[in-house]
């Protein structure tokens, strides 16, 4: 269930009866509705890279220069972002929040996880299904309580509110995700290991963790990019400039005044977006099957 | 065996711990403290006192509440709607035969992988009264004659927020279906073609029937995080011109955070729940359906 490339009964893709279609009646119902689809998806961020290598005189003046062309690319803006900005300090911020936070939510989700699918304890079932309504909490009815609670916990302003408050929809999607990956372990390996006299502790280390990997890698890198993409917490949490994080530094702090400043905003998104694209892109694979099968599960 | 029965126990408990301390910690308390919130006076600084229905009583007379309310609505619908409308489209483009198949999914997925806010920040952009993109290209296509002030009047900030919203909503619904498509034998259009159905009677009765249980969660996953939206928001109008964009989470982090008035913020966070639950259990119930349809496998 949770690879669509091996989806149940090797059904292909390409199956039924496709070939019944003519070739300029493809192009008119597919190719062409098809490469709308991915103009439309794909042009703002064309748009935000234009606009991140464009010098000032270009980008505000369409009558003498076309603004879907660059005519002489700078690196300025990204350059004022950099050094004169506290950007940088936006990104160690993030990538520390990002990987604590995953990290001791798949800790905790593994356990949970493990707990409820092998351990089989009275109420298992109930306990998933709770898990399952926590992830259907959103964050916007929960950060005003959160913020008087971090306030008072004397941890506001600072990583450890943000590191804290993730897991709480991080735990409830890598459990759920986890959950699904460890039913379709077969249930014998284990038999078998606590036949030969393994403990639990070693079956899971030993036996059922590294069957699960896949499973891991996707709830990290789903846990990873949740956490880099959060705002409400981050925006409400956190005051001081040198504390943001990257969605929020760039939003709150490079739009003082009445003068935007386009061309450092789009550098800030770019460079925002591109840990995650990049992160990404190496485990697409993964992303998909594990998207497509949290859903199906 | 007492002592691997007992042994389990202990070992359940140790395994639930961390993950049951966080989310009762920092979920289960601070939903309930957010309900109590909402009859309290509470203000940033000071605990407040319980005021009974009061901040529900000056909602109820607050019209900007009622327009943030009417808002969420309209955004709710109208984008779950078109997110689902043009997402089943690209699905179904999706599962035909294409070159560079996993390539163009790995790409569709994009505005959804990329942090919302920055996205947000990039349409912010091309919605720029001055430098529109858009506005440009319309015009020097000759289909508009002057620029369109896209985030100056109340129904033209809605539509264009509605249409950043479905732009990034598109690719989850997208993909999602995808995956519903692909477990649908096509000896059953097979079947229904030699029948003498048309495209649209095998979309009708094969493909939708198919999909329904599927659909039907990440609707309800769409629906919830549509309702409950803040960033969109907040990144390009911030509930401006004159709250027309104002959805009721924004209005909530307005009143509560640069406000002060957090009794009240969580007043209006509070009135969102019945909206969640209704919701919650249309998804429960969408599961069960599941399970029926694919033969009662009840694990």
């Amino acid at each position: 269930m949770t690879d669509v490339a091996k989806s149940p009964a090797g059904i292909s893709d390409e199956g039924g009866m496709g070939y019944l279609i003519s070739l300029p009646r493809r192009v008119v119902t597919i190719y062409l509705p098809l490469a709308i689809f991915l103009f439309v998806l794909l042009f703002p961020f064309y748009w935000m890279g234009v606009t991140t290598f464009k010098p000032n005189e270009e980008l505000y003046n369409y009558s003498d220069h076309n603004p879907l062309w660059i005519t002489s690319p700078t690196i300025a803006n990204i350059r004022k972002l950099l050094f004169e900005t506290d950007y940088p300090q936006w990104l160690v911020n993030t990538m520390t929040v990002a990987f604590c936070s995953t990290f001791l939510s798949i800790f905790a989700s593994v356990l949970a996880a493990y707990a409820i699918t092998r351990l089989r304890f009275r109420g298992a079932q109930t306990v998933g299904l709770l898990i399952f309504l926590a992830y259907l909490v959103p964050p916007s009815i929960l950060f005003i309580p959160l913020a008087t609670m971090v306030y008072s916990l004397g941890i506001y302003d600072s990583n450890w509110a943000l590191i804290l408050t993730y897991p709480t929809f991080l735990i409830p999607f890598c459990t759920w995700l986890l959950m699904g990956y460890f039913k379709s372990i077969p249930y014998e390996l284990e038999e078998c290991a606590l036949i030969d006299g393994a403990t639990r502790l070693q079956i899971l280390w030993k036996i059922t963790l590294p069957l699960a990997i896949p499973g891991l890698i996707s709830a990290g890198i789903f846990a990873f990019t949740l956490s880099w993409n959060e705002f409400i917490y981050a925006l409400a949490f956190i005051s001081s400039t040198e504390q943001k994080t990257v969605p929020v530094g760039v939003l709150t702090q490079l739009v003082e005044g009445d003068v935007y400043h386009w061309g450092s905003l789009m550098a800030g998104a770019l460079l925002g977006s591109l840990p995650v694209a990049i992160f990404y892109s190496f485990f697409v694979e993964h992303y998909v099957s594990s998207l497509t099968g949290a859903v199906k599960e | 065996m007492a002592g691997l029965f007992n042994n389990r126990v202990v070992l359940s408990v140790l395994f639930m711990f961390p993950a049951a301390s966080i989310l009762l910690l920092f979920l289960t308390y601070p939903l309930a403290l957010g309900i109590w919130m909402g009859f309290t006076d509470a203000r940033i600084g000071r605990p407040g006192i319980y005021v009974g229905l009061e901040q529900y009583l000056s909602l109820f007379d607050d019209d900007v509440f009622w327009l943030s309310v009417f808002n969420t609505l309209v955004y709710t619908t109208v984008a779950t709607i078109a997110k689902f409308g043009l997402g089943m489209w690209l699905a179904l483009l999706l599962n035909q035969a294409l070159p560079f198949k996993a390539m163009i999914r790995a790409i569709v997925l994009l505005p959804y992988i990329v942090p919302t806010v920055l996205s947000a920040i990039v349409f912010w952009w091309i919605y720029d009264p001055q430098f529109s993109i858009v506005s440009w290209s319309l015009q020097e296509l000759g289909l508009i004659d002057h620029y369109i002030d896209f985030l100056g009047t109340p129904w033209n900030a809605r539509w264009s927020v509605i249409v950043a919203n479905v732009w990034r909503g598109i690719p989850f619904v997208a993909i999602c279906l995808l995956a519903g498509l692909q477990t649908i034998p096509p000896s059953l259009y097979e079947a229904a073609a030699l029948d003498g159905a048309n495209a649209w009677q095998r979309f009708r009765h094969v493909t939708v029937p198919m999909l329904m249980p599927i659909l039907a969660v990440v609707l309800t996953f769409s629906v919830l995080f549509t309702f409950t939206d803040f960033q969109l928001i907040y990144a390009i109008t911030r509930g401006g011109p004159l709250n027309a964009t104002h959805l009721m989470a924004t209005l909530a982090f307005q009143r509560a955070i640069p406000g002060g008035d957090l009794g009240q913020g969580a007043a209006i966070s509070t009135a969102m729940i019945p909206f969640l639950i209704a919701a919650t259990v249309f998804s429960y119930y969408g599961l069960q359906r599941r399970k029926w349809q694919q033969g009662g496998d009840d694990d």
